[in-house]
């Protein structure tokens, strides 16, 4: 069938920010989405709230709206490109982004908007959604088809209850009918948990309705990732197979492809279901993916559930197999059938197969409860990943091995640190560290069997992590002297890294131990080659270099004599360490083919676009550690041919790299991996600020507790206490007292190992800005100046910002200027810097430098309509500013935003892990980002703060309670406040200026003052706003528990006076009822500012 | 133990043995099935053959009794990445290093079976050896290239039964009824029943358990004879429908069968899969070719030209019927692996008589094509009614 006819237009609607369970992978299917349709002479409409994407690159649509993504707006879009001409006909394309695209789809249709514009819904039906979604229609549907889902009841009393678990046995799982996010279920182990669990959930239900269900923990969990089309083609494009059995969330789980312990009976049987639910579903084409779980002891296979649109395994499943699942259900959508599309890979035969693999592929997920103390470790049915690694091998123990050194957790190898005291129960309860208790368990002489009863884990697993254990004990006794050549290929070949090896052999830990491993092994011609990822277990030729290493004899990535850039990529999404990194890394690809080189991408990061393997030339899909990425460059680099590598892209995992790299002779361009160490060394480059007559707070390091009070001492409290070498301010604290600090010291050196504690003066009451520059070592332009609206002490991820800035003075702006000039020549910066900049008492402090891509590229990337990441790419190829801006250069101006205010917001996974202090602070926690436009500060702020999920409130009651230094100005906004009818309330000191100004403020106490106070309003609903400016230890405490009760509460803070302005303007314009989009290319054409 | 592969073309890959120690002999054909090894192994179709497996772990669920597609298994040997020495299934009675010795099938694994495919791919199939008693390689490759060929080879006599046989069994069924508890131990293979209202006898030149299995589950009463048996004979039994099976080696010396055919077509409904379908194309006047590396793998799409919609199909064959050497008007080309073109699928203009070169039994395989066991009933029926 060929292409629709009927369709001219289409909007595709993206996900919105990064969340923990919704993740870069729908920037890479909806990227893919947004070129397939271009390619195919679509109008392209796009609208996703997170600026940190690709897909919301210009270039990728027709027209982009970088709006919140609510039911309102959508509208109001559709409505524009309605107006605007729609040709033939407009479609929406909601299975590309995520579960937030699909509600939006179901809410526009059941709303009646598509009906009344007359625009269609492509890609997935309503009741084929609706289908796939309800728990009951489901199960339903999966009845009327002859399988199995697990056995259930609804109940509405005690005794149905007792008598289902009296059929099933203990135990059983309870969902209380209609609860908010799931709450009131659980597990209960017998029947008194029984009683208790189900009574709390009637209870709790709204319509006094539990369903209980048969558990099936321990079960053998497998996902099938299928496609359909318009003709009732079906096709599975990979089987993933969970290391961890039911009970644990699949994003939580580790996952191999393809599934390792099913017959071709068990797995045609699986396929064959799989295929009558797609149908019986109804999703008419593009990809799904389907659950099962299968009971070890007989096979019994039960359906879990669908998503009817692509997802975080599908994305998985296409780097998995280098079928691109998201692209070609773009093209299924718009009707062509599966026969007439080409795969990619082989270019001959089509993309109607089922891909099959000859190598394993494990994915790992990333954890990181060390950003929030006191969250429930523990995994099961609620995901809490932030990020995951792929790797690939050519059998499983190689990949799960290269998974977990992809992983960075930044321990040391060999010092992982197991409690043998907690071995039970980390066995036997999921957890992050189970992987490594697993291990040490099969050390100390634990059985395959004994393991598997504790675990569920399938014995054939526990037997390969068996084979690594005998081997690392093997190598273990012997040495470097004695390890022969067979040994050696043999460890490699099980997937052992040189830094483990160096342990086992005992040739020292670290850097030096890893390459005198690495030099063992090239004496020994143990050296890695690269096999391809082809889709079809090389039956056919394959054109795409999409490469992984191996131990084997062949390779099958012989390099190119072409000019050549290496991009080192960010690995697997973590806080601090996220998609802006891989967008960044994206954009030197570009722009690097563009310009002539042959682009090599190495990461390891299966969500991104960076790992499409036609975002560059060639694709390793490799762990981003000094081996992997040696034994790359050595390969690549056998020709001869021009070759430079890009560290300052990936954040701080190829930063890490940079020397030992730079070391090993490998050719760092753009600025010099000497300059990325100065700005990160506190004391040479506390020298160089002198030098460069830069006021910086004054600071100090120390490796001991006295050490450190001594240094606070000297520079006064309050201070920031933090370690050297930070991304995302991991283990920061702003210590307003002796204790503080002690405390500190006591916890930090786990982090902090040989390298020393930093502090510095805090400064109180700053006003914090961002700047990210562009320098090619003697031109500077300045992207743009980022006005914090937190007040100072959050960090900069976690801080809402607006660009331009709002209330700086110019001659302080000017200052910024000079010193951000002055320092992107002294490091000789070639490439993007980052610093932050503090404003106390109108002088400017220098806070931070980072000579690198920061996360803020992106966002002024769209907000200025000028590319940055690709201009530094090109920087560093030897081109010069002058080239690409050459008036910014001549006139030492900004790039600028236009008439348009751009705010950037943060969002924080709270809801992921309740229990957990919400307060921010200079440790980052937010997981994603949000972009505002308006043509005022209050329009874009109130846009960021909807798309963050805060909703401005247009009426109620607004608490305030702000600082002495904010006294003064406060009246103007309060008075805005009452004029838009809200009432105050305030604290003593707030109330008596407030009042003075003929305002009514009901007064309450301040939390450490006496009761009521502002937190038993906030609990009891009586405040809708919350604008609280607090200095000092005292204000800290009551800031913490104001911010705690607002989060809970859903009641947005404001931490600014600039950002009380805002936000009085954006209610404003909320009580207009004022609705306006824009699209990112005509704001950026009206200033005609460059696009490529 | 060390073991060695000696191509015909002096190319040696070493690795470890394991199964059965000794020395193999035969083709080396290349299988892209992520699942179904056991299946594979004991496919006649593969007699004369060493089989590299692409899938690089192998093993993992051990072997069990359900899982045969014939009585033994016919590959000569076995080449893997790696071998699972441990069984995780619930169904597995033996580990598969085990069943293999037991079957004095030699297995070479650890080798860089991806440099072994691309080397088959890019010159063809080949004969090799595989030794873990012979080091010396020169030894090993003038023994690779004294192997007889397989081009000309009738080899569907070697496999073939010797006496007639009734076949009673029906699908298996893997699935235990829910109602039973969890844990009443380890599920068997249950029979579908089906009622038997059409008598086919089917030629075994290598016939798969599953196509026999397949036409009980349809409704037939099969009689399983071998591969010579005379048109006449099969006549005289009064069949419904006569079946051609699928088998090892190259059609065209099976001159015997192609003329039993030309005997058969047009009073019996036929149906072939796979060496039955070159067999009917020889016996139709055409002509049959050997591939390069041929189709061995369970991914295939294969389009049915008549409808439009694509299967993925189960394949195993080194040769193809070419569809240029067919009278088009006596012969409608019904499927084609869009792949690489090859003729997969054909039904005569008027006899009732159609086939497949693919395996629409799968086991190994996609379960796509079970709809031709019911045409082929659907064909017999309206011959009878006829």
């Amino acid at each position: 069938m060929p292409r629709r006819t009927d369709i001219s237009k289409i909007l595709i609607i993206g996900s919105g920010p990064i969340v923990i369970g919704q993740s870069a992978e729908f920037d890479y299917s909806g990227t893919q989405a947004c070129k397939a349709l271009k390619a195919e002479g679509f109008e392209v409409v796009l609208v996703n709230s997170n600026p940190a994407t690709i897909m919301t690159d210009p270039e990728m649509a027709d027209r982009t709206y970088v709006e919140p993504l609510t039911r309102r707006y959508l509208e109001e879009i559709i409505k524009l490109e309605v107006e605007r001409g729609v040709g033939k006909g407009m479609a929406v394309l909601p299975t590309v982004g995520g579960q937030t695209a699909l509600n939006l789809a179901v809410e526009l249709s059941d709303e009646g908007v598509l009906e009344k514009y007359g625009v269609k819904l492509i890609g997935a039906q309503l009741e084929a959604i609706k289908k796939a979604e309800d728990r009951l229609m489901f199960k339903d549907a999966m009845t009327a088809i002859g399988l199995e889902s697990a056995r259930s009841a609804l109940v509405n009393n005690l005794k149905d209850g007792l008598d289902f678990s009296a059929k099933t046995g203990f135990p059983v799982v309870l969902r209380p009918s209609f609860t908010l996010g799931g709450s009131g279920g659980g597990i209960a182990y017998n029947r008194e948990e029984l009683l208790e669990l189900l009574s709390r959930g009637l209870d709790l239900s709204p319509v006094h309705e539990v369903l209980i269900e048969e558990s099936l923990l321990g079960w053998k969990e497998y996902e099938l990732e299928l496609m359909r089309d318009l003709a009732d083609n079906v096709i599975v494009i990979c089987s993933i197979e969970n290391f961890d059995p039911m009970g644990v969330h699949t994003g939580d789980s580790i996952t191999v492809a393809p599934a390792q312990t099913l017959s071709d009976r068990e797995y045609q049987r699986m396929r064959d279901a799989a295929i009558k639910v797609i149908r019986e579903i109804g999703v008419e084409t593009g990809g799904s993916n389907i659950q099962f779980a299968v009971n070890p002891a007989n096979g019994r296979m039960i359906v879990i559930e669908m998503n009817p649109r692509v997802s975080r395994s599908s994305a998985l499943a296409s780097k998995a197999t280098g079928f691109p699942i998201a692209k070609i259900a773009a093209k299924l959508a718009v009707g062509y059938t599966l026969d007439e599309i080409t795969n990619d890979i082989t270019k001959k035969t089509p993309a109607c197969f089922e891909p099959t693999l000859d190598y394993v592929v494990v994915k790992i997920p990333k954890w990181q409860f060390e950003k929030f103390p006191g969250a429930d470790e523990s995994l099961g049915p609620q995901m809490k990943s932030v990020g995951e690694a792929m790797a690939i091998g050519r059998t499983f123990k190689e990949a799960l091995l290269k998974g977990v050194r992809s992983l960075e957790t930044g321990k040391k190898v060999g010092s992982e640190q197991v409690e043998p005291r907690i071995l039970t129960k980390r066995l036997v309860s999921p957890h992050p560290e189970r992987l490594q208790y697993l291990r040490y368990a099969l050390r100390n002489g634990y059985s395959v069997q004994q393991l598997s009863r504790m675990t569920w884990i399938d014995p054939w697993f526990l037997s390969q992590l068996k084979d690594i254990s005998d081997e690392q004990i093997a190598l273990g006794e012997s040495s470097m002297e004695a390890v022969s050549a067979e040994q050696l290929r043999d460890a490699k070949r099980k997937g052992f890294s040189d830094a483990r090896l160096a342990r086992l052999l005992k040739a020292g830990d670290g850097q030096s131990g890893s390459e005198t491993i690495r030099q063992l092994r090239k004496k020994h011609g143990v050296t890695p080659v690269y096999k391809r990822v082809d889709t079809c277990a090389a039956e056919f030729e394959s054109h795409t270099p999409y490469l992984y290493s191996t131990y084997e004899e062949e390779d099958e990535a012989t390099p190119t004599s072409k000019k050549k850039v290496i991009i080192l990529g960010s690995g697997p999404n973590r806080i601090g360490q996220g998609i802006e990194f891989d967008y960044c890394c994206c954009h030197a690809a570009f722009a690097l083919r563009d310009d002539g080189f042959e682009t090599v991408m190495v990461n390891c990061n299966p969500e991104t676009v960076s790992t499409d393997y036609d975002t560059s030339d060639r694709l390793y899909f490799e762990p981003l550690t000094f081996e992997d990425v040696m034994a790359i460059y050595e390969h690549e680099s056998e020709t001869g041919g021009e070759i430079g590598v890009i560290v300052q892209f990936g954040g701080q995992t190829p930063l890490n790299l940079a020397l030992p790299l730079k070391g090993a002779g490998v050719p760092i361009i753009g600025t010099s991996p000497e300059s990325i160490d100065l700005a990160e060394d506190r004391k040479r480059f506390g020298k160089l600020l002198e030098e460069l007559d830069i006021p910086q707070p004054s600071g100090g390091t120390a490796t001991s507790a006295e050490e450190a009070l001594k240094v606070a001492e000297r520079i006064g409290y309050p201070v920031l206490v933090r370690p050297s070498y930070v991304l995302g301010g991991r283990a920061m604290v702003i210590a307003y007292d002796e204790v503080a600090v002690r405390e500190y010291m006591k916890q930090a050196v786990e982090y902090s190992q040989d390298r020393p504690i930093l502090i510095d003066h805090f400064l109180e009451e700053a006003t914090e800005l961002d700047v990210d520059a562009l320098c090619d070592g003697e031109d500077v332009v300045i992207g743009g100046i980022m006005q914090h609206i937190e007040e100072a002490g959050i960090h900069s991820g976690d801080s809402s910002c607006v660009l331009p800035a709002v209330d700086i003075p110019a001659h302080l702006l000017q200052t910024i200027r000079e010193y951000t000039f002055r320092l992107a020549r002294a490091l000789k910066v070639v490439g993007l810097m980052n610093v932050q900049y503090g404003i106390q008492r109108d002088k400017v402090y220098v806070i931070e430098v980072n000579p690198r891509a920061s996360r803020t590229v992106p966002y002024v990337s769209k907000a200025t309509g000028v590319p940055m990441a690709k201009i530094a790419a090109r920087l560093m190829t030897g081109r010069k500013l002058r080239e690409f801006l050459p008036e910014n250069v001549e006139k030492a101006t900004d790039l600028g935003t236009g008439d348009y205010f751009y705010v950037k917001s943060p969002v924080f996974p709270w809801g992921k892990f309740p229990g957990v202090d919400t307060v921010l602070g200079p440790e980052m926690r937010s997981t994603g980002e949000v972009m505002g436009v308006g043509e005022n500060f209050g329009e874009a702020f109130s846009k960021a703060q909807l798309s963050a999920g805060q909703v401005l409130p247009t009426r109620g009651t607004v608490f305030v309670s702000v600082s002495d230094r904010d006294k003064v100005q406060i009246v103007e906004v309060a008075r805005k406040f009452v004029d838009l009818g809200f009432r105050l309330v305030a604290t003593h000191g707030t109330a008596d200026v407030l009042e003075s100004a003929k305002m009514h403020v009901e007064r309450v106490y301040k939390v450490m003052e006496g009761r009521p106070n502002v937190v038993d309003l906030i609990k009891g609903d009586r405040i809708q706003l919350i604008i609280n400016t607090p200095h000092g230890v005292e204000p800290w405490f009551d800031e913490k528990a104001i911010r705690r009760a607002a989060i809970t509460a859903r009641i947005p803070t404001i931490t600014t006076l600039s950002a009380a302005h805002a936000a009085a303007e954006g209610i404003a314009s909320l009580q207009r009822g004022e609705i306006k989009v824009r699209n990112l290319q005509e704001m950026h054409a009206e200033r005609g500012v460059l696009r490529k | 133990m060390e073991a060695i592969l000696a191509l015909e073309d002096g190319r040696i890959f070493r690795g470890k043995g394991y199964g059965a120690s000794g020395e193999c002999y035969g083709e080396v054909v290349f299988n892209t099935s992520i699942t179904g090894y056991q299946e594979i192994f004991t496919d006649p179709s593969y007699a004369g053959q060493i089989v590299v497996l692409t899938n690089p772990e192998i093993g993992n669920y051990g072997t069990n009794p359900d899982d045969e597609e014939s009585g033994k298994p016919y590959i000569e040997g076995l080449i893997v990445r790696e071998f699972s020495r441990v069984a995780s299934n619930w169904r597995s009675h033996q580990v598969a290093d085990e069943y293999l010795e037991r079957h004095h099938i030699p297995v070479l694994a650890e080798i860089d079976t991806r440099a072994l495919v691309r080397h088959l791919r890019d010159h063809g199939v080949m004969r090799g050896v595989i030794s873990t008693t012979e080091k010396d390689v020169e030894k090993l490759v003038a023994r690779a290239r004294s192997i007889k060929k397989m081009d000309g080879t009738d080899l569907a006599s070697v496999v073939t039964t010797h006496e007639a046989y009734h076949w009673t069994k029906g699908e298996v069924v893997a699935q235990r009824q829910a109602e039973e508890p969890a844990e009443a131990g380890a599920l068997h293979a249950v029979e579908k029943p089906a009622e038997r209202r059409y008598k086919v006898v089917a030629y075994d030149f290598g016939i798969k358990h599953n196509i026999l299995r397949k036409l009980v589950g349809s409704g037939c009463d099969v009689t399983v004879v071998p591969a010579d048996t005379s048109a006449k004979d099969v006549l005289a039994m009064k069949p419904h429908g006569v079946f051609l099976s699928n088998g090892p080696g190259d059609p065209e010396p099976v001159e015997y069968a192609q003329k039993n055919i030309q005997k058969l077509m047009g009073r019996v409904p036929v149906f072939g899969i796979c060496l039955g379908h070159q067999l009917i194309g020889l016996a139709l006047g055409g002509k049959t070719y050997k591939l390069k590396f041929g189709h061995h793998g369970g991914n295939h799409p294969v389009k049915q030209l008549l409808t439009g919609k694509v299967e993925i199909t189960a394949h195993n064959h080194n040769f193809a019927v070419d569809p240029d050497s067919l009278k088009q008007s006596e012969v409608e080309l019904t499927h084609v692996d869009l792949n690489d073109n090859t003729l997969e699928g054909m039904r005569h203009r008027t006899y009732p008589l159609f086939s497949v070169q693919y395996h629409p039994e799968a086991a190994p395989g996609p379960h796509d094509s079970h709809y031709l066991f019911a045409d082929f009933v659907k064909l017999m029926d309206e011959w009878k009614r006829k």
